[in-house]
């Protein structure tokens, strides 16, 4: 990487969308911000009539290494993520060996911090190898260097209402959260897609969507019984943001994510049985869809995260059931924000840096990311060209793998660059 | 018509003209040479991923009717078993120019995604639990042999249709073609959305008895019992089989119908099975008929 240590000059870019203003970049943080800034050592960067956010973070990513390297690398993924506007993602534990260990955590730590194209933060498992009956080590992986605060065994629920509750306990003494993939597991024994008029047709087995707002409201209760932090991926439900919004009024700790594509695909795609629309959650209604954009509106569902799956062509080149589950999303997710909130008008880009960096950052407690744009504060910057328009190829993402949904698909808007605390992770659109 | 994956994707007149292709054909089984040599030359793959004798063995000698030269193409001691991918299967079939592929498969799709990796006509042999297009031509094809007509006749389709490709196919065609189709089975083994369905639904087959032309039973396996979908096998024969009793509740003229394979004091008693009502080997016998029809309608072109 070039620039490394240089001074980088923002000229006339858009502060969250709000007035244009220079920001000065120095040393790792940001030196100034304001009108008619000058800095002659300092590369000048122009971005007249971009968009500034802070970096993103990304609560939620499939970084495959160890164990599926042919699908994504840490290294790859940091890429992808940077290409995105990301500078903190964090990599979820379902990897082979599972990262329930100190020692694993670490291992993908360590990777991240050699990539340097994004800070990876590793998630821990809750159970020992996602197996669902013993707890993982929490402590260890909590007080190793990967500083674990976010615990998830997700792709598995922990559907044993006992051990959820001893795990929402635990992790409370290193103000650690439960991220929970809610997915009652009797309820979605060979499950394929949403259950409702298209898997009935389409003779695919059924996933209601009770199995996840069930368990959703018993991990509510939890929570606020043992005075815990809960958070919930991949919201996917009408009736589950219905059940999280009573939950909040009620004082409840939790916090949740919804997936780009839920905010834009329904299970209707399912009818071509071409499976890069299979995914976990499964893909519901228009009706799910609106209700989850009104959501994240109104801060009922607190953040967008990826969910980024990457899966190896052989994994989609299937029949519907056989085929692996999950998605790209990292280098698409902010185009599909704005396509589905920001150009509808639900949420400002100021709502979006809260949505897709503030937010997230806090919940996975994230110290040096989600920071405003303000002198004194790290230097993780997003610019962002919102009137364009690009068409998704996959051979093009950086990703290792191909499996996105909007291969061929004109989305708008594009990352010009990304500054990971003063570095250029990006720069002219192109991976530094 | 390029393959036959769905009966959805009939129109009331391709339909039509499949059941009255197929009555054409019939008449060369009546024959002692029973050959034509329509599709001398072509080439038609039966790619099984399932075991069924019934549809495998109807399929080629429909196939060998028309003088086509029919590969069985089974899964087991394959290279499918030795974990080649569906995909890879389907790009050798193309390199040895199969014409026509017949396809069943376990999955549901697997006859769409078959399609969209060859060039020559695929035909759906069952998929998942999704649909068999020529079981459900060949039903239609018996009820206007038996009654004379299609349209305005009320048919109930009886048992697992939750889990049943014969049932969505029957649905589909029965209600292009002006039937009244009523699905009779325990809710648990009615789709969530079946009311949304072209066809009514009861739970009650007594009930539903009296005023049917057709009664179509389908195969239900004791085996569900053990994920809840009925207490035992006996309680599901007491609710929903049609024995003795109930075949006297029909009208006179109505017809007893099944796909096979039966079970037999599952959903039919052995004395409905053989009764005159039954069309059971009519069904069988009419399955090469409108399998002739399907295969020349899609290859039998230039």
């Amino acid at each position: 990487m070039t620039h490394s240590s240089a001074a980088h000059l923002i000229r006339g870019a858009r502060l969250t969308g709000r007035d244009p203003a220079d920001i000065l970049i120095r040393d790792g943080v940001i030196a100034e911000v304001g009108p008619g800034l000058s800095a002659p050592d300092a590369r000048v960067v122009e971005a007249d009539g971009l968009i500034a956010l802070p970096g993103l973070v990304d609560l939620h990513t499939h970084l495959r290494e160890p164990g599926r390297e042919d699908a994504e690398t840490v290294a790859s993924g940091a890429r992808a993520a940077a290409a995105g506007g990301y500078t903190a993602v964090h990599a979820m534990a379902n990897t082979d060996p599972v990262a329930d260990t100190a020692g694993v955590v670490e291992q993908v730590w360590r990777l991240g911090r050699e990539s340097g194209h994004c800070d990876v933060q590793p998630v821990g498992a809750v159970t020992r190898g996602l197996a669902g009956e013993r707890l993982a080590e929490l402590g260890a992986m909590a007080e190793s260097a990967a500083a674990v605060r976010v615990f998830s065994d997700d792709g598995m629920c922990v559907s044993d209402p006992l051990l959820m509750r001893r795990a929402l306990e635990y992790v409370k003494a290193f103000d650690g959260v439960v991220a929970q993939h809610a997915q009652d597991p009797r309820l979605t024994e060979g499950a394929q897609m949403n259950e409702g008029v298209v898997s009935d047709r389409l003779g695919l087995a059924g996933w209601p969507a009770v199995a996840e707002e069930a368990i959703i409201a018993r991990d509510c209760l939890l929570t606020e019984h043992v005075g815990s932090r809960l958070h919930v991926c991949h919201v996917s439900t009408k009736g589950s943001v219905q059940i999280l919004r009573w939950a909040k009024s009620r004082g409840c700790d939790v916090t949740a994510e919804v997936t780009p594509h839920h905010l834009l695909l329904t299970d209707d795609l399912a009818e071509s049985y071409d499976p890069i629309y299979k995914v976990n959650p499964p893909l519901r209604t228009a009706e799910d869809v609106q209700a989850l954009r009104e959501a994240l509106a109104d801060g009922t569902i607190d953040c967008v995260a990826t969910d980024h799956a990457p899966h190896p062509a052989e994994a989609k080149e299937t029949e519907w059931a056989t085929a692996a589950m999950g998605m790209l999303g990292l280098e698409t997710a902010l185009s599909i924000v704005q396509h589905t909130m920001v150009d509808t008008g639900l949420l400002d880009w100021a709502g979006v840096a809260e949505r897709m960096s503030a937010a997230p950052a806090r919940i996975g407690r994230l110290s040096g990311h989600g920071r405003p744009i303000a002198p004194g504060e790290p230097a993780n910057v997003t610019l962002y060209e919102a009137d364009t328009a690009w068409e998704v190829d996959p051979a093009a993402l950086a990703s290792k793998s191909a499996n996105t949904p909007y291969r061929g698909m004109r989305l708008p808007g594009r990352v010009t660059a990304t500054f990971l605390r003063g570095t250029p992770t990006v720069l002219d659109g192109k991976i530094q | 018509m390029r393959h036959l994956l769905s009966t959805g994707d009939l129109s009331r007149d391709e339909a039509t003209l499949v059941l009255d292709t197929a009555a054409e054909l019939a008449q060369v089984s009546g024959r002692s040479v029973k050959k034509l040599p329509t599709l001398r030359g072509r080439t038609v793959v039966n790619l099984f991923y399932e075991d069924s004798t019934r549809t495998r063995t109807s399929f080629e000698l429909a196939a060998k009717r028309l003088s086509a030269d029919v590969i069985n193409f089974s899964a087991k001691g394959s290279s499918v078993s030795k974990g080649e991918s569906l995909k890879d299967t389907a790009l050798t079939l193309q390199a040895m120019g199969a014409d026509g592929v017949v396809v069943r498969h376990p999955a549901s799709g697997a006859a769409h995604r078959l399609a969209g990796w060859v060039d020559g006509a695929v035909l759906n042999a069952g998929d998942g639990t999704h649909e068999h297009p020529t079981q459900a031509l060949l039903d239609a094809y018996t009820m206007r042999a038996r009654t004379g007509r299609v349209e305005g006749l009320r048919v109930a389709v009886v048992g697992d249709v939750l889990h049943s490709r014969v049932a969505r196919s029957n649905v589909l065609l029965l209600h292009t073609l002006g039937a009244e189709v009523t699905l009779v089975a325990p809710p648990t083994l009615m789709p969530v959305s079946v009311h949304t369905w072209p066809c009514a639904v009861s739970y009650d087959l007594d009930a539903v008895l009296p005023k049917t032309d057709v009664v179509m039973l389908l195969r239900v396996q004791a085996e569900r019992m053990q994920n809840a979908f009925f207490p035992t096998a006996r309680e599901y024969s007491r609710r929903y089989g049609l024995d003795r009793d109930r075949l006297a509740r029909l009208p006179d003229h109505a017809i007893v119908m099944h796909p096979g394979p039966m079970v037999r004091g599952m959903e039919i008693s052995a004395e409905v099975a053989d009764s005159a009502r039954s069309t059971i080997s009519e069904q069988v016998a009419n399955g090469v008929s409108v399998r002739m029809a399907a295969l020349y309608l899609l290859l039998g072109g230039s």
